[in-house]
C-alpha cells in the first residue's frame, strides 16, 4: 500500500445456517431443487400466513456466540427491514436490528508479522435469506425462485479492525472455520451459504478519525475478498491523492474485470423503516439454556491448535494447517493413536502427502479413499524399517489407486526394503569398484560425494535398501 | 309451534338440530333463501357459497345420523371476508383481492369446521378491515338492516348486518379499533372482541397485527360464548396466541352479578357522547346496579390519547404488512407494466382504495428515518402508559362499563369526507385494543329507532366475566332479540 494510507475494514459474513426447515416455516431448506419447489405459504408472504421460529437457529447462534466469547442475548427482538424487491415476498425481511441475539465477540488472527491479532464482533443476528431473480429464459420479464427464500441466516458484523485485505480475508476463514467446527453451517461458498460484505475505508496513517466508507457486496470466495479489497483500497488512495473524495455508496466486485463499481444510486436511498415485527415473540435465552448450550460446543481451533503443539510437539504452523478443519484434525489424531510412528512425521505426510492427494483429486477429507487406519499401517512400515519414506510414497499412491493396505502393495509390488547388511555391502562393494575417480576425490576431502555413492546403490536396489544402514556401510567401506 | 327458523338464535338452533327438529338441510336453505331476497338491498355478503353449504349441510345431517355431531353440527354462519377460506374467494373487501382464491383455511375457519358449522358465505367489510362505516369496501357499502340509509359501522359491517337481519344466526369479525364492537352496537347485535391472543390469527389477512384479533358477532351473550368457545385456543401457528386452556364459556354465564364491581370511565361521558346515548347507557348501568353490581368511578388518565396513538401504530404495521401486495404473486397486477417500478405503482396504485392509501402512507412516514422516534417510539410508549392505566383500573374493578359509539349509526356518506370523524367513532373501544384486553357490546336502547350499544372492557381472560355481565343484562332487558321490522 501507498506509504501514508491506511486501510480500514470491517466485514458483514452471512453464514447459512445448517438446518432442516426454514427459519420461519417448515419447507426444506436443501439446495438445487427445482425452482419455487421449497416455497410454503409461509415463503411465499400469502395473506394471512404468520412466521413461526425454528428454535433451532437460537441453539445455532448461541453456539456461535458462546465459540467467539460473546455476549449472547437474554432478550433479543425480530424487526422488520422494509423495501419492495421481486424476490422479498412480503416486501420485508425479517431480521434483527436494535436487539441482536449475539454481541460483543472476538477472534484471534494472525498479523502480517505472525503474531496474534484480536478482532472484534460487533454482533451476529439472525435473519431470513430472500430468495432469487433469474434473468435468463423469459423474454422481457424475470423469473423469481424463492427456494432461498426463507432460509435462515447468521450475520457476522466484524469492528472495523481489520487492515489489509489479508487481514480480512484471514478473519473470514477463522469465521469459517469456527462455524464449521461448531456444525451450525455447512460454509460451502459456490451454493452461497457462506459469502461476505467488505466495508472499506482509508485514512492518511496516524489519523484517528474513520475515512468515508464504500461497502462492497456479496463476496463469494476468499481470492475474491482479497481481490476485491485490495482494488478498492487502490481505487480509495488514488481518489484522495488526486484531491478527489470518496462517496459513501454500495459497490459490487466484479470478478471477471477485477474491479469494483458502484451500485445504481436508486437502491441506495431505501430507507428501510425498521421496526420490531408484531408477528414474532422476543427471543428470550436464560443462563441455564446457554450453559446447556456450552455443554454441546466442541473444541474450538485455537484451542485444538495449543493442545496439538503440547501433547503432539508439532510444529506450530502444521497445527495451524491440521485444524483448520475439524474433520481433518480427527483425521490426523486418529492416525497418530494408531501408529508407532511420531506425531511429527504423521503432520509431514499428512500435510505433504494426503492434503496434496485431496487437492490433486478435488475430495473432501471425509472422502479420502486412505483411511486413518490404513495410514497409520503405512506410517508402522516406515517406523519398522519395512520400507523408507521414499517407497512410503508410491505405497500411498498405489493405496489411493485402491491396491489394498500398506501391507499389501509392498507385498504384491515387493517393495520390501533390504536391511541384509552382507547384501547392501555387496552392492556397496560394485559401486566403489566402479567408480574409481569418484572415491579418490571423496577420499581427498570432497565429503559431500557421499550423497552421489547413496544414489547410486540406491538406483541398484531399485530404492528398498535401508538408507541409514546404506550410509553407515559406504562411510565404513569409503574410510578405508 | 316453534319459532321460524331465521330468528332463533345460534344454540336454539344447535339445539333444535340435536333434537332433529329439523334438518341441517332444511335450516341452510331457509337462510339462503333469506340471503337471495335481502341482500340484494343490504350487500353484507361479498360472496354467498351456496352450493358448498348445502352439500356441507347434508354432509352435517348424515354425521348427526351417525352420532358423530360436534357443538355446531349443521349450523350455518358467515365468515367475514378477512378470513381466508380455502378454495373461496377471500377479497378482504379490496380490488387487491378481487380475484384471490385462498389456497388454505385460517385456524378459525378450520376450528368452525371442525365443529360441523355451515358456511353460507363471506360477510362484506370495510377495505381490509381500515373503516368504520363499511364504506371503504370496493364493493360497495353495506347497509343498515335498521335502516338502509344508515351505515351499519364497520369493518365488520357486513357481519353484523346478516346478524341483524337474520341472514344467518351468528358470524365472525375481525376488531383492530373496534371493528367487532362498533357495528355490533350500530345493528343491536352481540359484538365480542377477546384478549389479544386468545384466537389464533393465522389466516386472518393482517390489518395491524399487534392489534388484530378476530370475535364474533352474535345476537346474545349465550351465542357468542359458544361459538368462541370453539374459536379460541393456542395455536402453534400463531406465535402470538397464548397456550392457555380455553374455559367452558357457558358455564359460568349464569353467575350473578352482585358484588361485581363496574368501572366508569369519566371521559366516556364527555361532549362527544350523544346525550339521548348517554341516557341509554345511564339506564342500562342502572340495571346492574340493580342487580347487585357496584358502580365505582374509575381514571384512565392517558385515555385520551388513544385515538392519536392508535393512529400512529396502527398504520405503521399495515404500511409494512400489506407490502406483500405488489402484484407479483397474487391479486391484482396492473395491465403490461412498462418496468418493475411501473407494475408496483400501478398494482397497488389500482388495487388499493383511497382510505388503504392514506394509511400505508401515514404509517411509511412514522416509520421513516428521522420521524420513528417522534412518532412510532413515542406512540408506543403512549400505549404502554394506557395499558398501565387499565391494570391499575383493573386492580379496583371487574369490567369497565360504558358507552361502545359516540352515536348510533350515521347516514352513509355523512363523514366519508372527513377521516377525522370517522376515526373518533372508535374513541371507546380503541383502548381494548391497545392494551390487548377483551371488549363486548350488547344492545342497550335505540335512539330514533337504531340502535344504542353498552361496552364492556375486561381484565386479560376477562372474557367469562363480560359474557357473564351481559348475559344478566340480557335477562333482564330484551334490547337484544328486537328484530328491524322487515326481516321479522
Amino acid at each position: 500500500m501507498s506509504g501514508g494510507w491506511e486501510a480500514v475494514i470491517g466485514l458483514e459474513v452471512h453464514a447459512q445456517l445448517a438446518t432442516q426447515s426454514k427459519i420461519f416455516s417448515g419447507a426444506s431448506t436443501a439446495y438445487g431443487a427445482e425452482p419455487n419447489t421449497q416455497a410454503c405459504l409461509i415463503d411465499l408472504g400469502y395473506p394471512g400466513v404468520l412466521p413461526v421460529l425454528n428454535k433451532e437457529v437460537v441453539r445455532m447462534a448461541c453456539k456461535f456466540g458462546l465459540a467467539v466469547n460473546a455476549t449472547v442475548a437474554p432478550r433479543s427482538v425480530f424487526a422488520r427491514k422494509n423495501y419492495f424487491y421481486p424476490d422479498l415476498p412480503k416486501g420485508y425481511q425479517i431480521s434483527q436490528f436494535e436487539l441482536p441475539i449475539v454481541e460483543h465477540g472476538e477472534l484471534l488472527i494472525s498479523d502480517a508479522d505472525g503474531k496474534d491479532k484480536r478482532i472484534g464482533i460487533t454482533r451476529a443476528h439472525l435473519e431470513e435469506d430472500a430468495g432469487k431473480s433469474v434473468h435468463e429464459g423469459f423474454d422481457r420479464y424475470s423469473g423469481i425462485d424463492l427456494n432461498r427464500a426463507g432460509t435462515p441466516l447468521l450475520e457476522i458484523v466484524s469492528e472495523p479492525d481489520l487492515r489489509s485485505a489479508k487481514e480480512a480475508v484471514a478473519y473470514m476463514r477463522k469465521i469459517h472455520t469456527i462455524v464449521r467446527y461448531l456444525g451450525i453451517s455447512d460454509g460451502n461458498m459456490q451454493e452461497g451459504s457462506f459469502r461476505c460484505d467488505a466495508n472499506v475505508s482509508v485514512r492518511p496513517r496516524g489519523q484517528q478519525e474513520l475515512g468515508t466508507r464504500a461497502e462492497l457486496k456479496n463476496l463469494n470466495s476468499f481470492r475474491f475478498v482479497e481481490k476485491a479489497i485490495n482494488f478498492e483500497i487502490e481505487r480509495q488512495i488514488e481518489l484522495l491523492e488526486d484531491g478527489g473524495e470518496v462517496v459513501q455508496e454500495t459497490r459490487l466486485y466484479d470478478s471477471d474485470k477485477d474491479e469494483t463499481r458502484p451500485m445504481r444510486s436508486k437502491e441506495e436511498a431505501n430507507d428501510y423503516r425498521y421496526f420490531p415485527d408484531p408477528d414474532l415473540l422476543p427471543v428470550e435465552i436464560d443462563a441455564a439454556y446457554i450453559e446447556a448450550v456450552r455443554e454441546t460446543l466442541p473444541e474450538l481451533p485455537d484451542a485444538k491448535r495449543q493442545r496439538f503443539v503440547e501433547e503432539y510437539a508439532i510444529r506450530p504452523e502444521d497445527a495451524d494447517i491440521l485444524t483448520v478443519n475439524r474433520a481433518l484434525a480427527d483425521y490426523f489424531e486418529a492416525v497418530v493413536a494408531a501408529t508407532q510412528g511420531k506425531a511429527q512425521g504423521v503432520a509431514n505426510f499428512v500435510i505433504g502427502d494426503l492434503l496434496g492427494a485431496l487437492k490433486r483429486d478435488g475430495l473432501d477429507i471425509e472422502q479420502s479413499p486412505v483411511t486413518a487406519g490404513d495410514l497409520a499401517g503405512l506410517l508402522d512400515r516406515i517406523k519398522d524399517n519395512t520400507i523408507s519414506g521414499k517407497i512410503a510414497k508410491e505405497v500411498f499412491d498405489a493405496m489411493w489407486a485402491g491396491e489394498g493396505t500398506a501391507d499389501d502393495v509392498i507385498e504384491s509390488r515387493g517393495l520390501k526394503q533390504i536391511t541384509d547388511s552382507s547384501a547392501i555391502e555387496a552392492v556397496v562393494d560394485k559401486v566403489i569398484a566402479a567408480n574409481p575417480s569418484q572415491v579418490a576425490d571423496y577420499q581427498s576431502g570432497k565429503a559431500k560425494l557421499i550423497g552421489y555413492f547413496v544414489g547410486q546403490v540406491m538406483k541398484e536396489t531399485g530404492g528398498k535398501a535401508n538408507p541409514g544402514q546404506v550410509n553407515a556401510i559406504l562411510k565404513d567401506k569409503l574410510a578405508r | 309451534m316453534p319459532q321460524e327458523l331465521h330468528l332463533q338464535s345460534l344454540t336454539e338452533l344447535a339445539a333444535g338440530l340435536e333434537r332433529g327438529e329439523f334438518s341441517s338441510l332444511e335450516l341452510t336453505e331457509a337462510l339462503l333463501t333469506r340471503i337471495e331476497s335481502f341482500d340484494p338491498s343490504l350487500n353484507a355478503l361479498i360472496t354467498v357459497t351456496a352450493d358448498a353449504a348445502l352439500a356441507a349441510a347434508t354432509r352435517a345431517d348424515a354425521r348427526r345420523a351417525s352420532g358423530d355431531a360436534g357443538a355446531l353440527n349443521g349450523v350455518p354462519i358467515v365468515h367475514k371476508d378477512i378470513f381466508c377460506t380455502r378454495g373461496v374467494l377471500t377479497t378482504c373487501g379490496s380490488r387487491m383481492l378481487e380475484n384471490f382464491v385462498s389456497p388454505y383455511d385460517a385456524t378459525v375457519v378450520e376450528r368452525l369446521d371442525a365443529a360441523g358449522a355451515i358456511v353460507l358465505g363471506k360477510t362484506n367489510m370495510d377495505e381490509f378491515a381500515m373503516g368504520s362505516s363499511n364504506e371503504t369496501s370496493y364493493f360497495g357499502p353495506v347497509r343498515n338492516p335498521w335502516n338502509v340509509e344508515c351505515s351499519p359501522g364497520g369493518s365488520s359491517g357486513g357481519s353484523a348486518a346478516a346478524v341483524a337481519a337474520r341472514l344467518a344466526p351468528a358470524a365472525t369479525g375481525t376488531d383492530t379499533g373496534g371493528s367487532i364492537r362498533q357495528p355490533a352496537a350500530l345493528t343491536g347485535t352481540v359484538g365480542l372482541k377477546p384478549t389479544y391472543g386468545r384466537v389464533s390469527r393465522y389466516g386472518m389477512i393482517a390489518f395491524a397485527s399487534s392489534l388484530d384479533q378476530a370475535g364474533v358477532i352474535t345476537r346474545s351473550a349465550v351465542d357468542a360464548a359458544l361459538l368462541l368457545g370453539v374459536m379460541a385456543g393456542f395455536d402453534e401457528r400463531d406465535s402470538t396466541s397464548i397456550e392457555r386452556p380455553v374455559p367452558d364459556y357457558l358455564a359460568g354465564i349464569t353467575g350473578s352479578l352482585d358484588g361485581l364491581k363496574v368501572g366508569i370511565v369519566r371521559q366516556h361521558f364527555d361532549a362527544g357522547l350523544d346525550e339521548r346515548c348517554a341516557l341509554a347507557i345511564r339506564e342500562a348501568l342502572a340495571v346492574l346496579e340493580d342487580q347487585g353490581a357496584k358502580l365505582i368511578e374509575v381514571d384512565l388518565p392517558n385515555i385520551d390519547l388513544s385515538v392519536p396513538t392508535y393512529y400512529v401504530v396502527a398504520p405503521a404495521e399495515c404500511s409494512s404488512n400489506l407490502s406483500r401486495f405488489d402484484g407479483v404473486r397474487f391479486g391484482h397486477r396492473a395491465d403490461d407494466p412498462e418496468d418493475l417500478m411501473d407494475l408496483y405503482c400501478r398494482s397497488r396504485g389500482e388495487g388499493f382504495g383511497a382510505e388503504v392509501k392514506r394509511r400505508i402512507m401515514t404509517g411509511t412516514y412514522v416509520l421513516s428515518a428521522g420521524y420513528y422516534d417522534a412518532y412510532y417510539l413515542q406512540a408506543q410508549k403512549v400505549r404502554q402508559l394506557i395499558a398501565e392505566d387499565f391494570t391499575k383500573a383493573f386492580a379496583d374493578v371487574d369490567v369497565i362499563a360504558g358507552p361502545t359509539s359516540p352515536t348510533p349509526a350515521f347516514r352513509l356518506g355523512d363523514k366519508t369526507d372527513d377521516p377525522i370523524t370517522m376515526y373518533l367513532n372508535d374513541i371507546y373501544t380503541i383502548g381494548a385494543n391497545l392494551a390487548g384486553l377483551p371488549g363486548l357490546s350488547t344492545p342497550c336502547g335505540f335512539v330514533d329507532g337504531l340502535p344504542v350499544g353498552l361496552h364492556l372492557v375486561g381484565p386479560h381472560f376477562g372474557e367469562e366475566t363480560l359474557l357473564r355481565c351481559a348475559h344478566q343484562y340480557q335477562q333482564q332487558t330484551d334490547w337484544h332479540v328486537a328484530c328491524p321490522e322487515t326481516y321479522r
